[in-house]
């Protein structure tokens, strides 16, 4: 190590010993300054400040001890060394001097090669010291920065991985974050036909690795959802992007719930999550197991994305969950597990919901102790109406800007019938209208009926009163897949027709399939007026629903063509114009 | 080391033992275990026997074995899996990629 210059306070009440320390240091090559008591040294580090101290311990005024006292507090963090100048001898002395604050002593008189060798010793201390100081200081303002990031990060993310309408009053859920981001992901999107889409998820590992993850799978779930496509539809595209962008060994357990509030029923599909629960009125609590792999597993030919359709009425609740949830540890190390879920939900009392008596059971179970793991609990309530709906899209500043005189005709035929769903695309062509976009879920569900019938009741001929027991329901959507496999030479062909209004617009949508039909003209619910019940072809609740929504519903050919008009208003238009009269039903304003 | 390794049938077959917990701790012992296992190795047996616990960074450590092994082709079997462990391979419907007995 290079000898370097110090600068050197000393303080000694004795000129001669003073003057002799003093020249002593400086012929070292150090700078000195000299203070004649214990205050005036104080007074001059204060001032000057010093690499290094050396103090006679006996003074008047301010003592050594109470002066190393004084410069070790104001010194702080930083390390300077104070050597006591002493020629006591008393070994308690000795020890009293480094009681209060000293690093050493030196006796008196001085031996040159031992106080050289002595400032070499605490100059090298000095500088670790600092260095460790330098390092200390530098760790602390990385992790400041990396923490800024992290939350700047977090703000991105949330806006792409938005909780959707997980805040809907029949939604409850708590999520516990184990680090700046969390491995689970919990997504809520209501569909255009009114129903709703939601996706738990748990990626392996957590921190930025599962957030990296995490942020497709939001953009493909809220992008797909709004745009009506189906809970199959969505584990599909997130499967295939997840296999391609993740490293193998790492991948999503995960579990899509599709509800349809309309028809009663919920899709389910858990690919690695454990069981969900569905709780129905009058029937002990039904396990929905896990029955997949993970997603980013299987390559896209090899995954099967389809989901299982339970019934589900009002008051009914499904209950999802991570394997945070299990992993809650006792005192004693013992988990929670799937036991513990199927324990407190046997021991649920009436009137209590299945959340809360997994929550507290979960909670006095694991006594607060930290969660393991990331732990999701998420419970939905089936409700009564269709009460979310698609937030409108801001910024309409013209509706009549865009496409508005249009028509296209579009087929569906063989086995793609089985494969593929052609309403997200039909919606979309609809959704170029920008007046018609505040309506897509009106347009949707118009369109929806129309298919689901054609498809269902015209192609695969599905008797709809099956779907009213348990039983029945089952067996609806094992023959509906089974059918499905078998069709080849049907096709349903939709023509639609989108025509300026002064007032508005009109939709025309004809919708044409290949089966037998049925007749139409001698039906009590497809003539006006008829008592409403289930006809052999549209269930009363379907063809009620196109009667509402459209200004007119009209069956054509052997009944396996039908034709709807849907007339929408601007919101400012006149209400009477061009001798059309604005639709009664077709453009409420709910 | 919680991992050990030995070569069965004339040293085609890699039988890889894990001890205690197999978990994100056991990541690099375990890839040493079969990136090293040698050049005649076409067979894979994980023994679970004394496993106490496994976790999801072990599903993706399996994962990683599978690929290394040949992906779809890959043979490979875990055995003597207690309850806990057999559960956690079910719910992760694991048994449609490895020959778990």
């Amino acid at each position: 190590m290079t000898p370097s210059c110090l600068r050197i306070l000393i303080a000694d009440d004795s000129d001669s010993d003073r003057l002799i320390l003093k020249t002593l240091l400086c012929r070292l090559g150090h700078r000195v300054q000299a203070a004649r008591d214990g205050a005036e040294a104080v007074e001059l580090f204060r001032r000057e400040g010093a690499d290094l101290v050396l103090l006679d311990a006996l003074m008047p005024r301010m003592d050594g001890m109470e002066a190393a006292r004084e410069i070790k507090s104001l010194a702080g963090d930083r390390l300077v060394p104070v050597i006591f100048l002493t020629s006591l001898s008393d070994a308690e002395d000795l020890a009293r001097c480094l009681a209060s604050g000293g690093d050493d002593f030196l006796t008196k008189p001085y031996n040159r090669i031992i106080l050289d060798a002595k400032l070499k010793a605490f100059d090298r201390m000095r500088r670790m010291h600092e260095a460790l100081a330098e390092q200390h200081a530098l760790a602390r303002e990385r992790n400041r920065q990396l923490l800024d990031e992290q939350t700047t990060a977090r703000r991105v993310f949330d806006n792409v991985a938005h909780t959707g309408c997980l805040d809907a009053a029949n939604i409850r859920y708590h999520a516990s974050p184990l680090s700046i981001f969390n491995g689970d992901v919990l997504f809520a999107s209501p569909r255009p036909d009114g129903g709703l889409l939601v996706f738990l998820g748990d990626f392996t590992g957590h921190g930025l690795p599962a957030a990296m993850g995490a942020m497709p799978v939001a953009e493909i779930f809220y992008g797909m959802a709004a745009k009506g496509f189906s809970g199959a539809d969505v584990l599909r595209e997130i499967n295939q992007k997840l296999k391609r962008i993740l490293p193998i060994g790492m991948f999503c357990c995960g579990a899509m719930l599709e509800v349809d509030f309309k028809a009663g029923q919920i899709g389910i599909w858990n690919g690695g999550l454990p069981e969900g629960w569905l709780f129905r009125a009058g029937a002990s609590p039904r396990p929905l197991p896990s029955r997949h792999l993970p997603l980013g597993i299987l390559p896209p030919e090899q995954f099967r994305a389809d989901l299982t359709a339970y019934p589900a009425s009002t008051g009914d609740t499904v209950l999802l969950m991570t394997d945070g949830v299990l992993e809650c540890q006792a005192s004693d190390g013992t988990l929670f597990g799937e036991a513990g879920v199927r324990r407190c939900l046997r021991r649920r009392q009436q009137g209590e919901h299945p959340f809360d008596v997994v929550f507290q059971a979960m909670a006095d179970f694991s006594h607060r102790a930290r969660e393991a793991d990331d732990l999701t609990l998420f419970s939905l309530d089936m409700i009564d109406r269709t009460g979310l709906a698609l937030r409108p899209e801001p910024g309409e500043s013209s509706a009549l800007s865009g496409p508005s005189e249009w028509r296209c005709e579009y087929e569906v035929r063989g086995s793609t019938l089985a494969e593929f769903n052609p309403l997200p695309l039909l919606l979309h062509i609809c959704m170029e209208v920008p007046g018609l976009r505040a309506r897509s879920g009106e347009v949707y569900l118009l369109l929806s009926e129309l298919y689901n019938n054609a498809l269902e009741h015209g192609i695969l001929r599905l008797p709809s009163d099956w779907k009213r027991s348990p039983d029945g329901f089952g067996q609806y959507y094992r023959e509906r897949q089974r059918r499905l496999a078998e069709v080849s030479d049907h096709g349903i062909v939709f023509r639609l027709h989108h025509a300026r209004k002064p007032w508005g617009g009109r939709l025309r949508v004809t919708c044409e399939d290949t089966g037998d039909g049925f007749d139409h003209a001698n039906h009590p619910v497809a003539r006006d007026s008829g008592p409403v019940g289930d006809g052999p072809r549209y269930a009363g609740r379907g063809l009620m629903l196109l009667k509402r929504l459209a200004r007119t519903v009209t069956f054509h050919g052997r009944g396996n063509c039908v034709e709807i008009v849907y007339d929408w208003r601007l919101p400012s238009a006149p209400s009477i114009t061009d001798g059309c009269p604005p639709p009664a039903a077709g453009g409420r304003d709910d | 080391m919680p991992i050990h390794t030995r070569l069965a049938d004339d040293g085609d077959t890699l039988v890889i033992r894990i001890e205690g917990r197999f978990d994100f701790s056991t990541h690099q012992a375990f890839r040493d275990a079969y990136e090293h296992g040698g050049s005649k190795v076409d067979r894979y047996v994980i023994d679970l026997s004394d496993t106490t616990y496994l976790d999801s960074s072990a599903l993706g450590m399996l994962l990683l074995l599978r690929d290394h092994a040949g992906g779809d082709s890959s043979r490979i079997s875990i055995r003597n899996c207690n309850n806990d462990v057999r559960r956690i391979l079910a719910i992760s419907n694991f048994e449609q990629l490895f020959a778990i007995k």
